[in-house]
């Protein structure tokens, strides 16, 4: 195998708790593992939770069926948000920093037993807040913008959830100082491990933004000050939004990751890639203003430089990855011989390997959907024409659904059978899923977007107004594109019950599986892990793979420019034939 | 040119020795135009204030509750037309200050407009945060308490409109709906006040 194995260094005797990878030579430590492969299963826990919310929402959403009663729509809406956006994700991520810190690099885990204490906080809290959500005592959506208010409860789930992520976070940052203060690797840390490094980061700033939000508002729910609704939506925002950013860069590091294993991709350039890296943590805190740009507390200086993340420099960084993550694919597979036309690299690929399918769905999606959508509607005046309409959830679902969870999920197929050491249950079902959730995901972030430009409402229960004042009709293809909106949200909510099913069954009742002696062609055990491809090349043949260059990335990203071009123009278009207002 | 030697590895490996190379031709062409588009993207925002006609600069300013309140009662008993299913119609003057308030579930009070017309909106609340949100025409202001949010703005096609409440504000939220009546140009024209010249 022309993997590199990690310098296995013994120094300090905890390599009896460790074992090392037979198939990517990573030396892996017991407890770091464990740690990863509880807090994936909460995730997926949780994940069915908020699928399960998910369906319900998308079914009432469609106006034909319209399941849930008003009361119940807001309030499945609330726990949906929470479950999805914070607990599914952010227990995820967690295990990739588990992942990405000491197991990538090789060391031992810093301090199990506060780890562990971290996983208690967050499970207890996340359990708080739903049930007190279901209790009925929090029907205040997500977002909990004062002054509705919620019951104490509510607040409190989130800050433990808050403090025991913070825990995470930091024995993250340990490991890295641990890894190489004893030397368990030698150089720079890997781009992955470089890439989560910047999503632990943001998601420091994030919890700050998230304590200097929540606890003022807890206390207010108890009775003790004020909170000012203009500052709460700009302070909880910092929070909000920048949550999603430690999904960007999680996600884009899973990229490199699933690249790596799934196809040999390499790193075309160390120093891009990591500057981009890096740019996310300078700028994408600043995308709180997002949510602000038609609020009446905010100026257009301050609207015009945060929306723009500073002059689009945290976009920058997306197109900049947008580029070198299929170039290093593209690259990659050119190296193992798919060199013929622009596109043998891409026909070629392993489709039927849900690692892989996932993966690059995920960067089609989050890209060329989610990518435009985010950045035109994030746009000043642009988002006068979108603000609280369907547009916005079109866009995110695309971003943080179809690009982050869908990246999350294709991960889970290597990491059962290298983490778990089990086989992949209904391996048939398994590479179908990232094409089924795809489809129901693009189907139902499409249909929300158009719905939306009619001026369809996020987050609301009946847009027949049964008890209004006034009537409103909305034009019929409003009712196709909500019925576009509950059959891709079922689809996509099917989606990802088969995934739970594949997920759930394959690390409780799976078949273990003998790493050490893989027989070629094995059921249930995808391409890369049964042979993985070369993760390092020689000199001669990387200077012969430069010459080359990326020839079908380059068409690829210059259709995306030509798309985002065009999407952008024509919403500015549009925004002019509206009423005049300044 | 060719870009400098060195070994390629993936993303899983930790690179050792110097790393740090310039970027090849074609990512350097792309960070290139990237960033030029970058700048357009951010350049259309200022150009905008300049140019475009539709902005949410507005007149900022906070404003306690019961002061907006009181301030809206005298705008509609200042202008009151008509009353359509207990509320009020107001019709303001070309160029007046309009006041509508956003309370739990209903926008108060219901607008006469004509077409063509500035009129300087005042948005706000008196309970929690409310969605100003225009049906057809898909403008949408965000409506919080305690701030008044003062637009000019410029009905320019006539029609029946209903102002949808689009941000989340309670069990009766998808219960809260407006109503604006913008009227031709041409009978505003032949109103009294236009026949003074």
């Amino acid at each position: 195998m022309s993997v590199e194995a990690f310098p296995l260094s013994n120094l300090f005797g905890w390599r009896g708790r460790a074992r090392t990878c037979p198939v990517t030579g990573l030396v892996v430590n017991r407890e770091s593992e464990r740690l990863v492969r509880w807090n994936g299963v909460v995730a997926i826990v949780f994940l069915l939770l908020g699928t399960i919310a998910a369906l319900l929402l998308a079914l009432t959403r469609w106006q034909a069926v319209h399941l849930l009663a008003p009361i119940w729509f807001y309030r499945i809406l609330t726990l949906h948000g929470m479950n999805m956006l914070i607990f599914f994700i952010l227990f995820f991520e967690m295990a990739i920093l588990y992942f990405a810190g000491p197991v990538m690099l090789g060391s031992r885990q810093p301090a199990p037993k506060t780890a562990w204490t971290g996983f208690v906080l967050m499970l207890a809290g996340a359990l708080m807040t739903n049930a007190t959500i279901l209790a009925g005592r929090a029907d205040v959506l997500f977002t909990s913008y004062v002054p509705l208010k919620a019951h104490p409860l509510f607040y409190l789930g989130i800050i433990l959830f808050a403090v025991g992520a913070l825990i995470a976070v930091i024995l993250f940052f340990a490991a890295l100082v641990i890894a190489r203060r004893e030397k368990s690797y030698e150089g720079s840390m890997p781009l992955v491990t470089f890439g989560a490094l910047t999503a632990a980061i943001i998601a420091v700033i994030t919890l700050l933004h998230g304590a200097a939000i929540y606890i003022p508002t807890f206390l207010w729910s108890i009775g003790i000050g004020e909170v000012d609704p203009q500052v709460y939506r700009m302070v909880w925002w910092g929070l909000g939004h920048s949550s999603q950013q430690i999904n960007v860069a999680a996600m884009v590091s899973v990229w490199y990751l699933l690249g790596a294993l799934t196809v040999g991709a390499v790193v075309v350039n160390q120093k891009i890639s990591r500057w981009a890296f890096v740019l996310y943590v300078l700028f994408i805190s600043m995308a709180s203003a997002h949510h602000l740009l038609v609020d009446p507390g905010l100026g257009p200086a301050w609207k015009i430089w945060n929306t723009s993340y500073a002059m689009y420099l945290a976009v920058l960084a997306s197109m900049i990855h947008g580029f070198t993550v299929p170039a290093g694919v593209e690259m990659g597979m050119r190296l193992r011989g798919f060199v013929r036309g622009s596109f043998e690299w891409l026909r070629r690929a392993p489709w039927s390997d849900p690692g892989f399918s996932g993966f690059w769905l995920s960067l089609v999606i989050f890209g060329f959907m989610g990518g435009i959508t985010g950045v035109t509607q994030g746009t000043e005046q642009i988002n006068i024409i979108v603000h609280n309409t369907l547009r916005v959830p079109g866009h995110f679902h695309v971003t943080v659904v179809g690009g982050t969870a869908l990246s999350f999920m294709a991960l889970t197929y290597y990491l059962i059978p290298l983490v778990y050491r089990r086989r992949v249950r209904f391996w048939r079902l398994a590479k179908w899923q990232p094409f089924l959730f795809a489809a129901g995901i693009v189907l139902l972030s499409m249909s929300m977007t158009f719905a939306g430009s009619f001026g369809v409402p996020r987050r609301h229960a009946d847009i027949t107004f049964p008890q209004a004042p006034f009537t409103l009709e909305f034009p019929p293809v409003v009712d196709l594109l909500m019925a576009g909106i509950g059959i891709g949200g079922s689809l996509a909510a099917l989606a990802v019950l088969m995934f739970v099913a594949i997920a759930v069954g394959s690390v409780f009742f799976g078949r273990p599986l003998d790493l050490a002696n893989l027989k070629p062609g094995e059921v249930g055990v995808p391409q890369g892990v049964l042979r993985l491809p070369p993760q390092t090349y020689p000199a001669e043949s990387s200077e012969r793979a430069h010459g080359v260059g990326t020839p079908g990335t380059v068409i690829l990203v210059f259709v995306f420019l030509a798309v985002f071009i065009l999407y952008y123009f024509t919403n500015w278009k549009i925004l002019s034939m509206i009423w005049k207002m300044g | 040119m060719s870009p400098s030697t060195h070994e390629l590895q993936s993303g899983l490996i930790a690179p050792r020795g110097i790393w740090w190379r310039p970027a090849g031709r074609q990512e350097r062409t792309w960070i290139i135009i990237a960033f030029c588009w970058c700048l357009v993207l951010f350049a259309m925002m200022p150009f905008w204030h300049i140019k475009g006609g539709q902005n949410p600069t507005g007149m900022r300013s906070r404003v306690k509750p019961e002061a907006f309140m009181e301030r809206t009662l005298r705008f509609v008993e200042e202008y009151k037309v008509d009353e359509v299913n207990g509320i009020p119609v107001v019709a303001p003057p070309p160029g007046a200050d309009v006041y509508l308030l956003a309370q739990m579930w209903s926008w108060y009070p219901a607008l006469r407009l004509q077409e063509g017309v500035s009129y300087t909106f005042h948005l706000s609340a008196l309970d929690v945060n409310h969605g100003f949100s225009l049906y057809p025409a898909n403008l949408n202001i965000q409506v919080i308490p305690g701030y008044d949010y003062g637009l000019k703005i410029t009905p320019n096609k006539p029609g029946e409109y209903r102002i949808v409440c689009n941000e989340f504000c309670g069990i009766g939220h998808h219960n809260m709906l407006g109503s604006i009546v913008v009227e031709p140009a041409r009978v505003a024209d032949a109103r009294p006040e236009g026949g003074l010249r």
